[in-house]
C-alpha cells in the first residue's frame, strides 16, 4: 500500500526585544542564572503583568511578512498547568483570539515548483524558565521565564521531511530579515514541535497524530521525521494501532521514543487573563509597522538575479543573511561588475570571516574598498591572483587596496618591453618546454607562462604574457 | 487626651500645629494594641520598633508641617498587601517564611503621604471568607462582642479600627470583604470603583473583582485615605488613568435633590428585622435631609451569588496555582514535582481555600466551561446593565450591607453556603465594577451590635457616595459610640 505523510509544525520563536513580555527585565542570553528576574517574571504574589508593545509590533510585522490577517482586536488568556519551569503555574498566552490568522510560507520543491504551506495562526505568549538537573537536586533558571515567545502554527500541509526542512529554513529566513528574531537555534530562539501522521493515499481522514516535541535544530526535524514516518508506516503495515502520543527525538540514537500517552493529555482550562486588557491594533499602528516591512527573502533573491545578473546560487547565499546582502548592495553601488563583487563576497570574504570567526558587521573591509579592488583588477592594474593577496592584507589591516598596492609595489606590469624580457628569459631557460610546444604539446605553454609570472614575481599582466609567449613561440 | 481614639483629620490638625508628634501618636496606638489586642486578635504581625522608627523619621523630616496628607498617621495593613521587608502571609500556612521583596502601589502611596505602616491585620485565608475564622493565625474577635466574629475577610482591619488599635486600615474587597466587616464592626468601609486603586502588590484572589480600599472611623477619613490610595499605576493594566478629585470637596453640598434608589431585591424576607428597620430609618433620614427616594428593581440580583462563586473561584484557581513550594513560602518535599505540589498545597492551604480552588478548577474544565464560567460571565454583564439602567433613575442606591449583624464564632463554620449568603448584598457591586461604602446606621435592639448602611454609586461615583454618607453621618451620632473593651 502507498502512504501519504501529513505534517503540521508549531514553531516557537523568541522575539528580539530589549525587555521581557510582561516586565522590564533584560533579555540577553547567557547571563548568570536568576540575574534577570523580578517579582513579575518570578510569579511573586501580588505582581502583575504589563504588556510589552514592542513584542506586539514585532509579531504584527511577522504577520504582515507572512501574509496573515492581523486581528484588530485580540486578547490574552491563561493556560493552566503545573510545572516547575512555570512561575505562576499558568502561562499568559492567546487562545481563541490570536494576533495573526492565516498567511503562508512559500517553499521550493525538488522539481523547481513553488508550494505554499498555509499558516493557521500566529500568537504571542511568555516563555518558561529553564530546568537543570543535578545529581540529587534540580535548579530552575528564571532568566528565560517571560521572554516574548511567538508561536507560528502551520496547517497540516507539509508532506515530507524535506518539505519540513524547506519550510523551517524559509520561515527562519523571513523572520531574520524582518529583525523579528535572530532565530539563533543554539540559543534556543527557534524551537519546533512536529505533528505527524500517515494515511493510505486516497484516504480522507487523517491518520492518528503523533507529536514530536522540543526539536531545536532544523536538520534534527528532518532526521526525526525521516525516522518517524517509516516507523508509522511499518506499524500500519503490520496492522498495528498507532497510539496518539507525544514522543521525543534522540539525536544520538537517531530514534523517537514515547514521552507520554494521551491519558496524560492536559486540560489547560484556558480563560481570559483578567490582569490584562485586550490588544487593539489601530490603523496608525499598522501604518507604522508597514513602514518597517523589509523586502522578503524570495523577492530579494529574484531581484538579485534579475538586477545583478547573478546565478541562483550566489543570490541565495547573499540573501540568506540580510546584513551580507546589504553589504553586497553597498559594494555593487560603487562598482560596474556585480558578478565579480558577488564572487569576492561569497568566496574570499565569507572565507576570511569564517576563519576569523567574525560576522559581516565586524568585517574590516568596507564595501567601497571591495569595489575598488574589483575595479583595480578589471582595469588591469593588478592580476586576480595578486588581488587575493591584496584582499588578505585589506582584511588584516583595513587599508584600502590602492594603498596596499603602492606600499608593496604590486602594480601589474603591462609594459610590453618588460614582459618581452621575462618571456625571452623563460624561453632561453626552458628549451625542453619550447621543443614540446613546437612538437604539438600545447599544454607546455602553461608551464612557460608560469615561469614568466614567477620571473615577474606575479606582477606581469597574464593576458599580455600569453599573447607575447604565443607570438614568440609561433614566430619565425 | 487619648490619641488612639482620634480620626485622621483630627490628628492631622494637631500634628500640623505641632501639638503632638508622630512618635507620640504611634506610641499611643501601640499601647492600645498592647492593651486590647490579646482580646481582639486583630494583628498577625507587628514590629513596634519599626513603626516608631518610621514615626521618628516623619517627625525629623517635618512631614506633617509640610502638608503631607497622612503624615504621622498609623495605618494597619491587611495581611495580603506586600510591604517590602515584612511578611505577607494572607493568613495562610503556605506563605510561611515569605518576606515581601517589594512595596505594593498603595504602600508606595501611603509612604509618599507620610503614613506610619503599623502592622499586618488578620483576615480569612486569601480573603476567602466572611468571618475571619478561616485564618491560620486564629480567629479575630468583634470588639463589640468578643464572642462574635468581626466579619471578613478584612476582619482584622475592621476590628483594629473599631477597637482603636489603628487610626485607619487598608482592606481588600472582592465580594464585600471591606464593607461587610465595616458594617459588623461599626466603622466606615469603602470599596472603590474597579480600576480606581492599583492592585499591584495585592495578592490576588479574583483579579476581575478585587479592589483595595480604606476602613476608617468616619466618612471624612475615608475620603482622605481614598484620595491618597487612588491614582493611575502603569504596573496595573486595569488601573484607570483618571484624575483623582479631592473627595471631601463635595461634603458641603448635602443631599438636597439627590435621588436615592431603593432596590426591592435588597429588602427581602430573611434579612434580620433589626437590620432592615435600621436601614429603612436611615433612608427616611436621608429623605428628611432633602433626598428623593426612588423605587428600583435590579432584576438579576438573585443570580449574583452563583455568578460570583463561579467567576471568583475560577480566577482564584489560577491565581493560587503559583503557591507550589518552588520559589517561596512553604515547601513539603516529594519524590517528584507533582508529589511536592500535592504535599505542599495539601499542607499549606486551609479547607475553604481548597474548596474554592476545586470549585474554580471544575468551572473551567473542558466540557463545563461553557455551562459555568462562560454563562456566569454573560449573567455578569446582565447584572452590570441592571445597575447602568438603575443609575439613569437615581444618583445613589441604598441597601443593607449585610443581612445580619455579627454572628457568633463557629455559628456558620460548618455551613459554607450559609456563610456565602453573608455577602448577598455586597457581591453585585464587585460584579458590576462600581463603588460602594458601608457606614454605621444603628444597632440591633437586644444584642446592641452595629448595623451597616450600604451606599452604592456608579463607576467613579465615589464623590457622590461619600457626600451622601457624610450627610447622613453628620445628621446622626452613631459614629460617636465606641465598643467597651
Amino acid at each position: 500500500m502507498q502512504y501519504e505523510t501529513v505534517i503540521g509544525l508549531e514553531v516557537h520563536v523568541e522575539l528580539k526585544t530589549r525587555s521581557k513580555m510582561f516586565c522590564g527585565c533584560a533579555t540577553e542570553f547567557g547571563a548568570s542564572p536568576n540575574t534577570q528576574v523580578c517579582p513579575v517574571c518570578l510569579g511573586y504574589p501580588g505582581s502583575m503583568p504589563v504588556m510589552n508593545e514592542e513584542a506586539v509590533r514585532k509579531t504584527v510585522l511577522a504577520g504582515l511578512m507572512l501574509g496573515c490577517n492581523i486581528a484588530r482586536l485580540s486578547k490574552w488568556d491563561r493556560k493552566n498547568y503545573f510545572y516547575p519551569d512555570m512561575p505562576k503555574n499558568y502561562q499568559i498566552s492567546q487562545y481563541d483570539m490570536p494576533l495573526c490568522l492565516g498567511g503562508g510560507v512559500d517553499i521550493k520543491l525538488d522539481d523547481g515548483k513553488t508550494k505554499q504551506i498555509g499558516l493557521t495562526r500566529i500568537h504571542l505568549e511568555e516563555d518558561v524558565a529553564k530546568n537543570s538537573h543535578f545529581e540529587t537536586t534540580s535548579g530552575v533558571d528564571f532568566n528565560r521565564a517571560g521572554l516574548p515567545l511567538m508561536e507560528v502554527v502551520s496547517e497540516p500541509e507539509i508532506n515530507s521531511p524535506d518539505e519540513a526542512f524547506a519550510y523551517l529554513t524559509a520561515l527562519k529566513e523571513i523572520l531574520v530579515s524582518g529583525d523579528v528574531s535572530d532565530c539563533d537555534m543554539e540559543k534556543g530562539q527557534l524551537r519546533c514541535d512536529c505533528n505527524v501522521s500517515v494515511r493510505p493515499i486516497g484516504q480522507k481522514e487523517f491518520g492518528t497524530k503523533v507529536e514530536i516535541k522540543n526539536m531545536n535544530t532544523i536538520s534534527g526535524v528532518r532526521r526525526a521525521l525521516a525516522y518517524e514516518i517509516p516507523r508509522q508506516i511499518a506499524a500500519l503495515g503490520k496492522d498495528e494501532n498507532i497510539p496518539q502520543e507525544t514522543r521525543r527525538w534522540d539525536d544520538a540514537t537517531g530514534a523517537t521514543t514515547v514521552m507520554r500517552t494521551k491519558e496524560y493529555a492536559h486540560d489547560y482550562r484556558y480563560f481570559p487573563e483578567p490582569d490584562l486588557v485586550p490588544v487593539v491594533v489601530t490603523d496608525a499602528m499598522l501604518a507604522e509597522i508597514r513602514k518597517l516591512l523589509p523586502e522578503l527573502p524570495e523577492a530579494k533573491r529574484q531581484r538579485f538575479m534579475r538586477q545583478y545578473g547573478l546565478p541562483e546560487y550566489d543570490a541565495g547565499v547573499l540573501v540568506a543573511d540580510a546584513a551580507l546582502a546589504a553589504y553586497y548592495e553597498q559594494a555593487v553601488g560603487q562598482s560596474k561588475n556585480p558578478k565579480a563583487i558577488a564572487n569576492w563576497v561569497t568566496t574570499e570574504l565569507l572565507g576570511k570571516l569564517a576563519e576569523a570567526k567574525r560576522t559581516i558587521a565586524e568585517c574590516p573591509v568596507a564595501p567601497p574598498q571591495l569595489a575598488e579592488l574589483v575595479a583595480l583588477i578589471d582595469g588591469g592594474k593588478i592580476s586576480g591572483k595578486i588581488g587575493k593577496e591584496v584582499f588578505a592584507e585589506m582584511f588584516a589591516s583595513g587599508k584600502s587596496p590602492s594603498v596596499i598596492i603602492k606600499e608593496k609595489g604590486l602594480v601589474q606590469v603591462s609594459d610590453t618591453a618588460a614582459i618581452e624580457a621575462f618571456v625571452n628569459e623563460a624561453i632561453a631557460k626552458n628549451p625542453k618546454s619550447v621543443a614540446d610546444f613546437k612538437a604539438g604539446n600545447e599544454a607546455a605553454i602553461n608551464f612557460l607562462k608560469g615561469q614568466v609570472m614567477k620571473l615577474s614575481r606575479g606582477k606581469a599582466n597574464p593576458k599580455l604574457v600569453g599573447d607575447i609567449l604565443l607570438r614568440k613561440l609561433q614566430g619565425p | 487626651m487619648t490619641l488612639h481614639t482620634q480620626t485622621i483629620h483630627e490628628l492631622r490638625a494637631r500634628l500640623r500645629r505641632g501639638e503632638v508628634s508622630a512618635r507620640e501618636v504611634t506610641q499611643a496606638v501601640l499601647d492600645r494594641i498592647a492593651a486590647v489586642d490579646p482580646k481582639v486578635k486583630a494583628y498577625n504581625w507587628l514590629d513596634p520598633d519599626d513603626a516608631l522608627a518610621q514615626a521618628e523619621a516623619i517627625d525629623r523630616d517635618g512631614l506633617a508641617k509640610n502638608g503631607k496628607p497622612l503624615a504621622g498617621v498609623p495605618i494597619a495593613i491587611k495581611d495580603l498587601i506586600n510591604v517590602k521587608g515584612q511578611p505577607c502571609t494572607c493568613a495562610s500556612k503556605i506563605l510561611q517564611g515569605y518576606i515581601a521583596p517589594y512595596d505594593a502601589f498603595v504602600i508606595h502611596q501611603l509612604r509618599k503621604a507620610g503614613a506610619v505602616l503599623l502592622g499586618r491585620t488578620n483576615m480569612d485565608e486569601f480573603a476567602m471568607g466572611s468571618s475571619t475564622e478561616n485564618s491560620s493565625w486564629g480567629v479575630t474577635r468583634n470588639p463589640w462582642d468578643l464572642e462574635r466574629i468581626p466579619g471578613g475577610s478584612s476582619g482584622g482591619s475592621a476590628a483594629a479600627v473599631a477597637a482603636d488599635e489603628a487610626i485607619a486600615a487598608l482592606g481588600s474587597d472582592t465580594g464585600g470583604s471591606i464593607r461587610q466587616p465595616a458594617a459588623l464592626c461599626g466603622c466606615v468601609g469603602l470599596k472603590p470603583t474597579y480600576g480606581r486603586v492599583s492592585r499591584y502588590g495585592l495578592v490576588a484572589f479574583a483579579s476581575s473583582l478585587d479592589q483595595i480600599g480604606p476602613l476608617t472611623k468616619d466618612v471624612e477619613d475615608s475620603a482622605i485615605l481614598l484620595g491618597a490610595l487612588a491614582g493611575h499605576d502603569v504596573k496595573d493594566s486595569t488601573s484607570v488613568a483618571q484624575a483623582v478629585p479631592d473627595y471631601t470637596q463635595a461634603f458641603g453640598k448635602g443631599v438636597k435633590g439627590l435621588r436615592v434608589g431603593m432596590p426591592k431585591e435588597y429588602f427581602i424576607a430573611g434579612t434580620d428585622p433589626d437590620v432592615s428597620d435600621g436601614v429603612r430609618d436611615a433612608i427616611q433620614k436621608l429623605q428628611s435631609l432633602g433626598a428623593e427616594v426612588v423605587d428600583l428593581s435590579l432584576p438579576h440580583t438573585e443570580y449574583a451569588v452563583a455568578v460570583y462563586y463561579l467567576i471568583a473561584t475560577a480566577e482564584a484557581s489560577a491565581n493560587l496555582a503559583r503557591f507550589d513550594g518552588v520559589r517561596y513560602g512553604l515547601r513539603v518535599d516529594g519524590d517528584d514535582p507533582i508529589e511536592m505540589y500535592r504535599r505542599t498545597r495539601g499542607a499549606g492551604f486551609g479547607p475553604e481555600v481548597k474548596r474554592r480552588i476545586i470549585l474554580g478548577t471544575y468551572a473551567l474544565s473542558a466540557g463545563y466551561y461553557d455551562a459555568y464560567y462562560l454563562r456566569a460571565q454573560k449573567v455578569r454583564t446582565l447584572i452590570r446593565r441592571d445597575f447602568e439602567k438603575a443609575f439613569d433613575k437615581c444618583d445613589v442606591i441604598v441597601t443593607p450591607t449585610s443581612p445580619t449583624a455579627a454572628f457568633k464564632a463557629g455559628e456558620r463554620a460548618a455551613d459554607p453556603l450559609q456563610m456565602y449568603l453573608s455577602d448577598i448584598f455586597t457581591i453585585s457591586v464587585n460584579l458590576a465594577g462600581i463603588c460602594a461604602v458601608s457606614i454605621p446606621c444603628g444597632f440591633t435592639r437586644v444584642t446592641r451590635l452595629p448595623i451597616g448602611l450600604q451606599i452604592l454609586g456608579k463607576q467613579f461615583g465615589e464623590e457622590t457616595v461619600l457626600r451622601v454618607a457624610r450627610a447622613y453621618e453628620q445628621a446622626t451620632d452613631w459614629r460617636l459610640k465606641r465598643p467597651n473593651l
